[in-house]
């Protein structure tokens, strides 16, 4: 087992610059997810720790050792492919061993350690199976699987679980969170799916053009996003922003107005605003709340519901003709065009400045 | 509606396949004459040509053609000699040019779009054009051989088949092709710790069985015709290949029995190794767009 440093890492593609000075540590066993939206570099990033592209600036370290010039097959580690890349013309087994072969390793070897990743991923029965003649999910297993054989140091999911349906998906989800926990090794995983972040990562490393804007835990980053794109990043329905003029602020509060709501005082935390200024209030779906008629801090019409069941989220428009998702931790019921009034607790707000 | 519907689309289907039969009939007579007249005398075979009797099994049919064909020429030897000169060039050409494949589309080398610019220009650079150049060179190549160190390569098979294996037309086939081999399988066989021949051999090549047949096929057919290169380079009948053999029976009376029986038997070659790969063959066609 190893734990990874990226330090200043760098990638230019001739004069386009796409990862632009990152620093992380991941430490030995940690689950760490690369998140960020198409073209942030995510995945060039995971391609760069597997050796598959070029450092053209800083350090990468894999268990101490300074990586950068090593080529892939001495780094240790072991890579999962979005559209699985397993061999079409070998058999599962053969597939499984494939990384045992070329290291020459013995038949008996061989056979022991596919039958220990088989009974792992449950696929003793596939074994004898052409990957032509198995699901989605089933070939993503012998992907995993074949990474499992070689027992690296490190594993490498890149978007995984994305060419999956839905369900398969959370299954596999899981699987991969239990795999973690069964096999103790580093695992860094790239997506852009925001629940597999959430729901997998020891730490969550939130991307954005080629720069770290965040790391942390998922509630870290949930309840202290370091800036608004962050905040609006993580979280489902993403966080609602109301542009909001600041009347008082201090060191640890700040009073705001909107055109749609009374003044409240909201917490700063560690930004500093005077008075005058714009700030973007962010609030989460989640905290808000219907409450009586004239008793809310904001006001909004019913534009459209989706009742997913355990949850029901609704589109409003505001008086002032912006738009403000609330999402109700129940089934609740509502017409289209119908006036509701929304409270919420200040103190589980975020202040940004307009340019974070 | 639906009747003259019908009618319709049997009409286009006849008319389809009328068109289709004949496109094979321009194919398929002229070889239907040459077997036919492989079995009559030169004079029913002049006779029949000007009549559908050519295409067909009539008059007096005998293998004298075929005996007087062995008996003027070395037929066995020259079949042999096209055999091996083919067969070894294919070889050696389908390991070269997929080698230098994979080396274009897959490793990252100085000038290696400039060289395969080089390469594919050699396209459209007839042969004759350097059939003498090619020939005052290889008359002086040095070759280490059973005998020690001797000078000039004519008179041999390597004359014939050095100078063939590497070609543009199968290495730009074969880097069309691993163009389109998904890029996830090399970098999963590279992070799995595979050496870049390691790759090759077990993750490129066999996932290029229809590119392999694809080029085996064209060079087959370009190995198995040659005629101004042998005729050049080969002055000994121990050497000579099936296509330069058949000046033989041109000498003073053309035999024309004979003639069609020798075209008949250096003809069989070609059909069973086309045969043979011919599903692969059009596997690739279909795959890849690649035409021979």
């Amino acid at each position: 087992m190893a734990g990874i440093k990226l330090q200043n890492l760098r990638k230019n593609y001739g004069a386009h610059e796409v990862i632009r000075g990152v620093d992380i540590d991941i430490a030995d066993g940690e689950f760490c997810v690369f998140v960020g939206p198409s073209g942030c570099g995510k995945s060039t990033l995971l391609r760069m720790i597997a050796g598959l592209e070029d450092i053209s600036g800083g350090t990468l370290e894999i268990g101490g050792k300074r990586v950068n010039d090593v080529q892939p097959r001495e780094r240790g580690v072991a890579m999962v492919f979005q559209s699985y890349a397993i061999f079409p013309h070998m058999s599962v087994r053969e597939n499984m061993a494939f990384g045992l072969t070329i290291s020459g390793a013995s038949k008996s070897e061989k056979a022991e350690k596919v039958q220990r990743a088989a009974e792992i991923l449950q696929m003793e029965h596939l074994l004898d199976r052409r990957p032509s003649q198995l699901s989605g999910g089933q070939r993503q297993r012998v992907a995993i699987g074949r990474a499992i054989t070689r027992n690296p140091t490190v594993f490498l999911f890149d978007e995984p679980l994305s060419n999956l349906d839905a369900a398969l998906r959370m299954d596999m989800r899981m699987e991969i969170g239990k795999l973690h926990k069964q096999l103790g090794a580093t695992m860094i995983y790239v997506t852009h799916d925001q629940v597999e972040a959430m729901t997998l990562a020891d730490k969550i490393v939130v991307l954005r053009d080629g720069l770290v804007m965040q790391a942390g835990s998922p509630m870290e980053l949930y309840h202290n996003p370091a800036n608004r794109f962050v905040a609006g990043f993580l979280g489902a329905p993403s966080m609602n922003f109301l542009e909001v003029e600041i009347v008082e602020a201090d060191g640890e509060t700040a009073k705001v107005a909107h055109s749609s709501m009374e003044p409240i005082i909201v917490p700063v935390r560690g930004r500093s605003f005077a008075p005058g200024d714009t700030g973007l209030l962010g609030l989460r779906p989640q905290y808000v709340t219907a409450c009586a008629p004239d008793q809310g801090i904001l006001h909004g019409q019913v534009s459209l519901v989706e009742r997913l069941g355990s949850e029901t989220v609704v589109d409003l428009t505001m008086q002032n003709g912006k738009s403000l998702i609330a999402a109700f931790s129940e089934d609740k019921q509502f017409e289209r065009g119908e006036r509701i009034d929304l409270a919420f607790e200040p103190a589980r707000t975020h202040l940004f400045h307009p340019d974070e | 509606m639906s009747v003259i519907g019908s009618d319709n689309r049997n009409l286009r289907l006849g008319v389809r396949y009328l068109v289709l039969i004949l496109i094979a009939l321009i194919f398929v007579l002229p070889l239907l004459f040459m077997v036919m007249s492989s079995f009559k005398p030169s004079d029913a075979l002049l006779r029949d040509s000007s009549s559908l009797r050519a295409f067909l099994p009539v008059g007096q049919l005998s293998l004298d053609n075929y005996t007087g064909a062995f008996e003027r020429a070395p037929v066995g030897l020259f079949v042999f000699n096209s055999i091996f000169v083919t067969g070894t060039t294919v070889l050696l050409s389908l390991l070269i040019c997929s080698l230098a494949g994979f080396s274009f589309v897959f490793l990252h080398w100085r000038g290696r779009d400039l060289m395969l610019s080089i390469i594919l220009a050699t396209f459209i650079v007839p042969f004759e054009t350097i059939a003498i150049p090619l020939l005052l060179e290889v008359s002086k190549l040095p070759w280490l051989g059973l005998d020690g160190l001797s000078w000039g390569w004519l008179d041999s098979y390597r004359v014939q088949i050095i100078p063939w294996i590497a070609d543009g037309l199968t290495i730009f086939l074969f880097v069309q092709y691993f163009k389109g081999l998904p890029g996830e399988l090399i970098e999963a066989a590279r992070v799995e710790g595979a050496s870049w021949f390691q790759i090759y051999r077990r993750v490129v090549i066999p996932l290029s069985g229809p590119v392999i047949a694809t080029a085996a096929i064209l060079k087959f057919l370009v190995m198995y015709n040659q005629y101004l290169w042998p005729l050049i380079v080969v002055q000994q009948e121990q050497y000579r290949p099936v296509m330069v053999g058949l000046q033989y029976f041109f000498q003073l009376n053309p035999a024309w029995g004979e003639i069609m029986a020798y075209l008949t038997l250096i003809t069989v070659p070609v059909l069973a190794f086309y045969l043979v790969l011919q599903k692969a063959f059009i596997a690739s066609i279909a795959s890849t767009g690649v035409k021979g």
